[in-house]
């Protein structure tokens, strides 16, 4: 498949914001309960969370890049009964609500009690819409990674696999976005924030490894024997009937070199996995705001770079009809 | 499976790759209710466009054993169409009524996810309009009361010279393109994916005859030469001598 770069930058800014946003929310729920000190600087939940809204509104106007008539683009709502792309349309504004919300609760200092649990534990506002928010941020995860994966025709995407790294990939970007601004306004967070960062770092490595690993071995289920229907074993193609290009041509195609393909995957290992890890346990000890900003911007380059590389290495079965100029 | 579905045969025994049905189609489509099917640098050196059907060539076997197939393609109107539901409008759209698989572009966004989900190629982005086109069977002349019912059928068809397209009703058993499916054992193109496509192919049929031996040569030639028999001696009587014509 051809890479959009609009789509690109979508789904690697939102994954961000929704990592962020989980990364907020897991620190309050620890210090809610008592497993980590509360947060001392005043506006750390509502700057974090505008963090997470410019994420999410960059992305959502990069996404409209990729159509051809965004001014209709309010009709994708309406078949969210069958289409993950309309459902994501539908995630995507409930989630950057939610957010934006949680971070006014935060920010207004809004401190009114729901709900008192035995054991001292108060659940206010800001926390409710933290779970909602959680909610919110899984489902979108889902919707985008299934507008994907629900194409079963594309075999490298059709796999639980996709779901699986879009939320590893998000959350590690995310909880490194979080660990960075720890280490500027609220430093006794980094030590927390970066092992987790670190932990889904590795975990996504492993899960896109392993999507790799897949990927390697698949064989495609169509064939020009059965794109043609004629059963002979040589089938070759002598004109697509066409000499210039073509829609088919460049919307499913990468028009890279398979040494370029290369130089991609080894780049997004070495930015998305390696280099972070590096500068994360660098960043744990010591002066940290440079190591730790560092981290994040060579990670979401590195994501940048997954991203192409996911939609480079998907064949489609059309692919077949459209081999030779002739 | 009482629903009409109107669809295509395609005969890949008779068709010569003579790109009429090519031209034909993008004549009529582009002067219809759906927009142009523009083209980009139609003169100049990289020339791209939008077309609803194309023919391709394929060769079949290795020299000298080898087949030239010519193989048009345009959307198959799938019974099961994977490019219906992943639309985010409701553009991408198979009409209850004839089977027809249509694309509302007023509807439509381009965000080209229905062609993703095609797995035949048969949707293209139309980079004037900015929507998703394809073929529509010619909806707009099928249904069209002032044309002849001669001229009632879609472009492609009615310009075919070798008449490799049959168009009408596959779940009527006694169309044309019924029978010609069941009678020349048509098939369906990447049946792996469960698309259903209403559109048919006919292969290729090879004719053979058999020759034996005795066929060039009689056994019952006792001069065992192809030739006349023996003149008769002069003054032998003839038949000319026998009776009058």
């Amino acid at each position: 498949m051809h890479p959009a770069y609009s789509v690109i930058f979508l789904t690697t800014l939102i994954g961000a914001g929704q990592g962020l946003f989980l990364a907020l929310f897991t620190v309050q729920s620890y210090a809610l309960v008592g497993l980590l000190p509360a947060v001392e600087h005043r506006l750390f939940y509502a700057v974090g969370s505008a963090v997470a809204l410019v994420l999410l509104v960059a992305g959502l106007v990069a996404s409209f890049f990729h159509l051809g008539r965004p001014e209709r683009a309010w009709r994708t709502a309406t078949q969210w009964r069958s289409s993950w792309l309309s459902r994501e349309v539908i995630a995507l504004p409930i989630f950057m609500g939610l957010v934006a919300l949680y971070g006014l609760a935060h920010g207004l200092g809004v401190r009114r009690e729901l709900v008192r649990f035995d054991g001292g534990v108060a659940v206010d506002a800001s926390f409710a819409l933290g779970v909602a928010g959680t909610v919110a941020a899984f489902a979108l995860f889902v919707c985008t990674a299934m507008i994907y994966a629900s194409v079963r025709f594309l075999a490298e995407w059709a796999s639980p696999l996709t779901l699986v790294n879009y939320v590893l990939l998000g959350g590690a970007s995310g909880f490194t976005l979080a660990t960075a601004l720890a280490g500027v306004a609220e430093p006794r967070l980094v030590g927390f924030l970066s092992g987790w960062a670190l932990v889904l770092t590795v975990l996504a490595a492993i899960a896109r490894g392993a999507s790799l690993w897949r990927n390697a071995r698949l064989k495609p289920q169509s064939t020009l024997q059965s794109a043609i229907g004629i059963q002979h074993p040589v089938i070759a193609q002598k004109s697509q009937g066409f000499m210039g290009g073509s829609f088919n041509t460049r919307e499913f195609f990468h028009r890279a070199s398979a040494s370029r393909l290369r130089a991609v995957r080894q780049g997004f290992v070495l930015l998305a996995f390696v280099l972070p890890v590096g500068l994360l346990l660098g960043g744990r000890g010591g002066p940290s705001t440079l190591w730790l900003t560092a981290a994040f911007a060579i990670q979401f380059l590195g994501l940048l770079a997954e991203r192409w590389f996911f939609f480079a290495q998907a064949r489609h079965p059309q692919n077949l009809y459209y081999q030779a100029v002739s | 499976m009482s629903r009409v579905q109107l669809a295509l045969v395609i005969d890949l025994n008779v068709c010569v790759g003579c790109q009429a049905c090519v031209t034909s189609c993008k004549e009529w489509n582009t002067a219809g209710a759906a927009g142009p099917m523009s083209d980009q640098n139609p003169y100049g050196a990289d020339p791209s466009g939008t077309y609803f059907n194309r023919v391709q060539t394929f060769e079949v076997g290795e020299y000298p054993h080898t087949e030239t197939v010519h193989f048009p393609k345009s959307c198959l109107h799938c019974e099961d169409p994977p490019c219906v539901p992943v639309c985010p409008t409701g553009a991408s759209y198979k009409r209850e009524s004839d089977g027809i698989v249509l694309v509302d572009v007023d509807k439509c966004i381009g965000c080209k996810y229905c062609a993703w989900a095609c797995p035949y190629g048969a949707r293209e982005f139309d980079e004037h309009q900015k929507v998703m086109k394809k073929c529509t069977l010619c909806v707009d002349r099928i249904y069209d009361r002032s044309m002849a019912e001669a001229d009632r059928k879609p472009a492609c068809v009615k310009a075919c010279p070798t008449s490799a397209r049959i168009f009408g009703d596959i779940h009527d058993p006694h169309s044309e393109a019924s029978r010609a499916i069941r009678e020349q054992g048509g098939y369906a193109l990447m049946p792996e994916w469960g698309t259903r496509p209403a559109n048919h192919y006919l292969p290729r049929r090879k004719t053979r005859l058999r020759i034996h031996a005795d066929e060039l040569v009689r056994a019952d030639n006792p001069l065992r030469v192809e030739g006349h028999l023996p003149r008769p001696a002069p003054g032998t009587p003839t038949l000319d001598d026998a009776t009058t014509w």
